[in-house]
C-alpha cells in the first residue's frame, strides 16, 4: 500500500477523529479515502459502544451525578467509540453551545445535551438549533427560565445570534441590530424547564423542557426585516436561512477540522484564511438543506482540507485521546479512569466545563509555558512507555526495516509509525544526531526497544508533533 | 520593574468547598448559635474567646498566638451581593470579580501582569498544584503549576537521569528561536524557553532551604512548605497560590470530625509557614489571604451544614493590622438571607485593599469597579 495514503487517512483520522494506530490506518486505507469519509459520516452503521461496560466496572457512576464520572465516560468513549467522527463533532458541538459545570441544575444534564450531538449533530442545522433551543442545560445556562413575557431576559436570545448562528458580523457588517436581539429574546420567552420528577426516592430524573404558553409574547415582532407574531421556532427558522448563519458554521467547521483560523470575535472585520473554501462550504449549507453531513462530505473530499496537514495546533482533548488511542491500552474503563480528563484539564480544557459561553479560544491560545509542560510530559510519559501493546507494536514495525538499520531507518520509522509526522531540518537534524549516538542500531538487541521509545519521546517533545 | 526580596509579595490559600465560619469564628455567646446548632456546634467551654462575642475554634489554637501579637486580620461576612451557591461559580465569581457574567480573566493574573508588565521574570506568578486555577488566568501571562516542587521540570516523565539530561539537551536546542517557522512556531520557541527557563530556577529553590520547621504530611501543608522554598530562595515571585483538595471543606455530612481535622490542618500549616517565615528572617514583605467561596447554612441539617452565603477572610503578616473587619452577621431569622448569613463586605473591597494598599496597583480595572477598601495593611 501505498505510504503516501496512509499518509493522508492519518490526516483524516486524527482530524475526524481522534487519531489511528498504524494497523487501523492500514485497514482504512484499503477500503479507500471516499468510503472512509462515507463510514465516517454515517455512524449509525457502526456498532455503539455500550454503557454497561462503564456501568460493570464503575457500579453506579450515572448516579454520581458529577462532572468528574461525566469527564471520566467521555474520554473512555472517544479513545473507544469506533464511531470516531460522532465523538469529534460531540466535542466540536461542546465548544460551539457551550454550556459549563460551573452554572448547570445537575452535571447529568450536560450528558443529556451531549446526546442530542451525537444524534442530531451530523444532520440539519435547523433542527440542531431548535433541539438546542428546548435543552433544559442551554435553557438554565442562558438563564431562559428566567426570561418572562413581561420581564425578558435576553441572554439566550443574543447568545442564540452572536455565539451560537450568525456571529455578530461579517465583511465588515453586523449581522443583527439590537432590536433584532430583544426580538429574538421575546419570541423565546415561556420557554422553559418543566418541574423535574421528584428526587425520592428512585433518584435524579432529567430534566424536560417545557412552553409555558401563559409567559409567551403574543406581541408582533420584527425579526431580522421580517415581522409576524414569532414564536422561538419561527425565530429558528429565520435565522437558519440567512447567509451570515451558513459562512459562521462555515467557518467553525474549517477551524476545527482544516486550519486555525482567528478567534470567533475577530470574524465580523478578519476575512476567512480560505475564502474559496468557505465559499464552497456555504453554497453546500443551502444546497443540502443546511446538512452538516453534506458540508463535511463536501470539506473531507476536498483538496484544501488534504492539503491542510499539520495546519492546526492540537487540543487537550487530542492530544490525550491520541495518545491513548496509539498507546492501545485504554480498552476497559479501569481504575485510572478519571486521570486522561484530568490531564486534559491540565492542559488547559476542562472538559464539560468550558471557561465561558464563548468556549474555548483555540489556536496558539492553547499553549502557554505552564500548559506547554503538561504537554510535553505527559505524552513523552505514555510515548515513552515500551510496554504498552501499542508502542510494543510500534517497535516491531520499526524492526521489520532489517536487523540493523540507519538513524535514519529509526527516526523515519517512527515518524511514520505516528502518523506521518514530518520535522523541520533542524529538529530533524537533532533527533538524527541523537538516534545515531551509539553507531549502527540492532534491532535484535536488548536496548532496541528502549532506543525507539527514546525516539518517540523526543518526536513528541518537538514543536511539530504540537499541531495536527 | 526589578524586583528585590522587599518586593510584597502575596500568598494565597484557598479552602474549597465552602469553610463553615460559625463554627471557625464562633459567637459563643449568641443563644442563636446554640438554638441554630442543635447538632453541628463546637460547646461553649471549648471555644478559644478573642472577645466577649466570638471565639476561635478550639483546633485553631496554634492561630492565636498570631492573633495576640496583631499578625491576623479576620474580614466578616465577605461576599458579594445575590450570592451564587454553586461551588464552582461562586469560586469562579472570587476569581474572576464577575458575579454577572462568565468572565475569562482572573484578578491575579491581571495583577501579574501589571506588576512585570514586560515579562521579565517567567516566575512572577507560580501555582502550586497542577492545573491552573482561573484567578491565575490571562492570555499571555505565564505561570508555572507546580505539582510537586521536587520534581518539578521539562520532560520529568524520562525517570532515567542521563537520558532526561540529554532529553533536555534536545529539547532546549529544539526550542532555541529559530528563523522563519512562521509565528505559531516562535510563540511555541518563547513558551518552551520560558518553561524551562522557569523549571531550572525553581530547581533551584529547595537546595537554597533549610529550616527546623517541619510541616505537616498533608498535600497542602508541602505546598506552604514550597511556597516558603520559592519565597525565600529570592526568585522575585509576587503571587504564590495554592489550594486545599478539591472540596474538602464541604461538609454536608459528619462535619464535626472532618471540619476539626480540616481546621487543625489549615492553622498548624499557617502557623509553620509564618514560623518558616521568620526563622528565615523574610516574613517582612510577605502577606498570606486565606478565603473560601462561601460559608454554610445558619441552621444544620443534622450531621452537617449546606451549602450558605457570608463568610469570612483571614490575613496574616507583619504589615497586617490584626483585629477584626466588618460586622459579624447577625444570625437574626428576619436578617438572613434565605438562611444564611448576610454579607456587608464585598470580597472585591478585600481585593482592591490588596493590590492597592499592598502592591500599589489600580485595582478598578483589576476587579472591574470601585469598591470600599478595607484598614488592615500598616501603612
Amino acid at each position: 500500500m501505498a505510504e503516501a495514503d496512509i499518509q493522508l487517512m492519518a490526516h483524516l483520522m486524527r482530524r475526524a477523529g481522534f487519531g489511528a494506530t498504524y494497523e487501523e490506518l492500514e485497514r482504512r486505507a484499503a477500503v479507500g479515502y471516499e468510503e472512509t469519509v462515507e463510514q465516517l459520516l454515517h455512524p449509525e452503521n457502526e456498532q455503539d459502544l455500550t454503557m454497561d461496560v462503564m456501568q460493570r466496572y464503575m457500579h453506579g457512576w450515572r448516579d454520581m451525578n458529577s462532572i468528574m464520572a461525566n469527564q471520566a465516560y467521555w474520554t473512555y468513549r472517544m479513545v473507544n467509540s469506533s464511531r470516531q467522527l460522532e465523538e469529534k463533532l460531540c466535542l466540536f458541538w461542546h465548544g460551539i453551545f457551550c454550556v459549563g459545570d460551573s452554572k448547570c441544575m445537575a452535571a447529568n444534564q450536560i450528558l443529556v445535551q451531549l446526546n442530542n450531538f451525537r444524534k442530531d449533530g451530523l444532520g440539519n442545522f435547523e433542527n440542531l438549533l431548535l433541539g438546542l433551543s428546548r435543552d433544559p442545560a442551554m435553557l438554565y445556562y442562558l438563564d431562559n427560565q428566567l426570561s418572562h413575557k413581561e420581564a425578558v431576559n435576553e441572554n439566550w436570545g443574543r447568545e442564540l445570534l452572536e455565539l451560537f448562528s450568525m456571529g455578530v458580523g461579517m465583511d465588515g457588517q453586523a449581522n443583527y441590530s439590537e432590536d433584532d436581539v430583544k426580538a429574538c429574546a421575546e419570541a423565546f420567552t415561556g420557554w422553559t424547564i418543566g418541574n423535574a420528577i421528584p428526587r425520592y426516592p428512585y433518584g435524579r430524573y432529567d430534566n424536560s423542557f417545557l412552553y409555558n404558553q401563559y409567559d409567551h409574547s403574543e406581541d408582533n415582532k420584527t425579526f431580522l426585516g421580517e415581522q409576524g407574531n414569532f414564536n422561538g421556532d419561527d425565530v429558528v427558522k429565520i435565522i437558519a436561512k440567512q447567509p451570515s448563519t451558513a459562512r459562521f458554521i462555515s467557518r467553525h467547521l474549517y477551524n476545527f477540522f482544516v486550519a486555525d483560523e482567528p478567534q470567533v470575535p475577530a470574524w465580523q472585520t478578519t476575512p476567512p484564511r480560505d475564502p474559496e473554501a468557505i465559499e464552497l462550504l456555504e453554497k453546500t449549507y443551502f444546497e443540502s438543506g443546511y446538512e452538516i453531513r453534506s458540508m463535511l462530505r463536501v470539506l473531507f473530499n476536498s483538496d484544501f482540507f488534504k492539503n491542510a496537514r499539520f495546519a492546526k495546533v492540537k487540543s487537550p482533548t487530542e492530544v490525550v485521546i491520541n495518545t491513548l488511542r496509539l498507546r492501545g491500552d485504554f480498552t476497559i474503563p479501569k481504575p485510572k479512569i478519571y486521570d486522561p480528563a484530568m490531564e486534559i484539564r491540565y492542559m488547559g480544557q476542562d472538559l464539560l466545563n468550558p471557561p465561558t459561553v464563548e468556549g474555548w479560544h483555540t489556536g496558539k491560545e492553547w499553549i502557554d509555558s505552564g500548559t506547554l509542560v503538561e504537554r510535553v510530559n505527559y505524552t513523552a510519559g505514555e510515548m515513552g512507555d515500551i510496554n504498552s501493546p501499542g508502542i510494543r507494536s510500534i517497535i516491531n514495525r520499526v524492526a521489520e526495516q532489517g536487523s540493523s538499520i540507519s538513524a535514519e531507518q529509526l527516526l523515519d520509522g517512527c515518524l511514520e509509525m505516528l502518523g506521518g509526522y514530518s520535522l523541520t531540518d533542524d529538529t530533524r537534524a537533532l533527533l538524527l544526531e541523537n538516534a545515531g549516538k551509539n553507531g549502527d542500531i540492532s534491532t535484535g538487541s536488548d536496548e532496541f526497544a528502549e532506543q525507539v521509545g527514546e525516539t518517540l519521546q523526543l518526536i513528541v517533545s518537538t514543536q511539530e508533533y504540537q499541531f495536527t | 520593574m526589578t524586583s528585590t526580596n522587599q518586593d510584597p509579595v502575596l500568598v494565597v490559600l484557598q479552602l474549597s468547598g465552602g469553610n463553615d465560619i460559625l463554627n471557625t469564628v464562633i459567637p459563643y455567646n449568641d443563644p442563636l448559635y446554640v438554638d441554630n446548632r442543635p447538632n453541628v456546634r463546637i460547646p461553649t467551654d471549648q471555644v478559644i474567646p478573642i472577645n466577649d462575642d466570638l471565639g476561635f475554634n478550639p483546633n485553631m489554637a496554634p492561630l492565636k498566638p498570631l492573633w495576640d501579637q496583631g499578625n491576623m486580620a479576620i474580614v466578616q461576612g465577605v461576599g458579594y451581593p445575590n450570592p451564587n451557591r454553586s461551588h464552582f461559580r461562586s469560586m469562579d465569581i472570587w476569581h474572576t470579580c464577575e458575579p454577572d457574567k462568565i468572565a475569562e480573566e482572573g484578578w491575579l493574573g491581571r495583577a501579574i501582569r501589571d506588576l512585570d508588565p514586560n515579562k521579565e521574570n517567567v516566575l512572577t506568578g507560580v501555582n502550586f498544584g497542577r492545573g491552573l486555577p482561573r484567578a491565575l488566568a490571562a492570555p499571555g501571562v505565564p505561570v508555572a503549576s507546580v505539582g510537586s516542587l521536587e520534581t518539578y521540570g521539562v520532560l520529568t516523565s524520562i525517570e532515567q537521569e542521563e537520558k532526561r539530561s540529554e532529553a533536555l539537551n534536545i529539547f532546549s536546542r529544539m526550542y532555541s528561536p529559530t528563523m522563519g517557522q512562521g509565528p505559531v512556531f516562535d510563540y511555541l520557541s518563547q513558551n518552551g524557553m520560558d518553561a524551562l527557563t522557569g523549571a531550572d530556577i525553581l530547581a533551584t529553590a529547595p537546595g537554597k532551604y533549610s529550616s527546623s520547621v517541619e510541616y505537616g504530611a498533608s498535600s497542602t501543608s508541602q505546598y506552604m512548605r514550597n511556597i516558603a522554598q520559592v519565597h525565600c530562595a529570592g526568585l522575585g515571585t509576587r503571587i504564590l497560590y495554592t489550594t486545599a483538595p478539591y472540596n474538602s471543606f464541604d461538609t454536608h455530612a459528619t462535619q464535626m470530625t472532618a471540619h476539626a481535622n480540616l481546621i487543625t490542618d489549615v492553622s498548624t500549616m499557617v502557623s509553620d509557614f509564618y514560623a518558616d517565615l521568620k526563622e528565615h528572617n523574610a516574613s517582612e514583605n510577605v502577606l498570606l489571604l486565606v478565603f473560601t467561596e462561601f460559608g454554610r447554612r445558619v441552621h444544620d441539617n443534622g450531621s452537617g451544614t449546606d451549602h450558605g452565603s457570608g463568610g469570612a477572610a483571614f490575613l496574616f503578616g507583619d504589615k497586617v493590622k490584626g483585629g477584626l473587619y466588618g460586622e459579624y452577621p447577625s444570625l437574626e431569622a428576619d436578617k438572613l438571607l434565605d438562611g444564611d448569613l448576610h454579607f456587608n463586605n464585598d470580597f472585591r473591597g478585600l481585593y482592591a485593599t490588596i493590590l492597592e494598599d499592598w502592591f500599589g496597583l489600580d485595582a478598578q480595572p483589576i476587579v472591574n469597579g470601585n469598591f470600599e477598601k478595607m484598614d488592615f495593611i500598616a501603612k
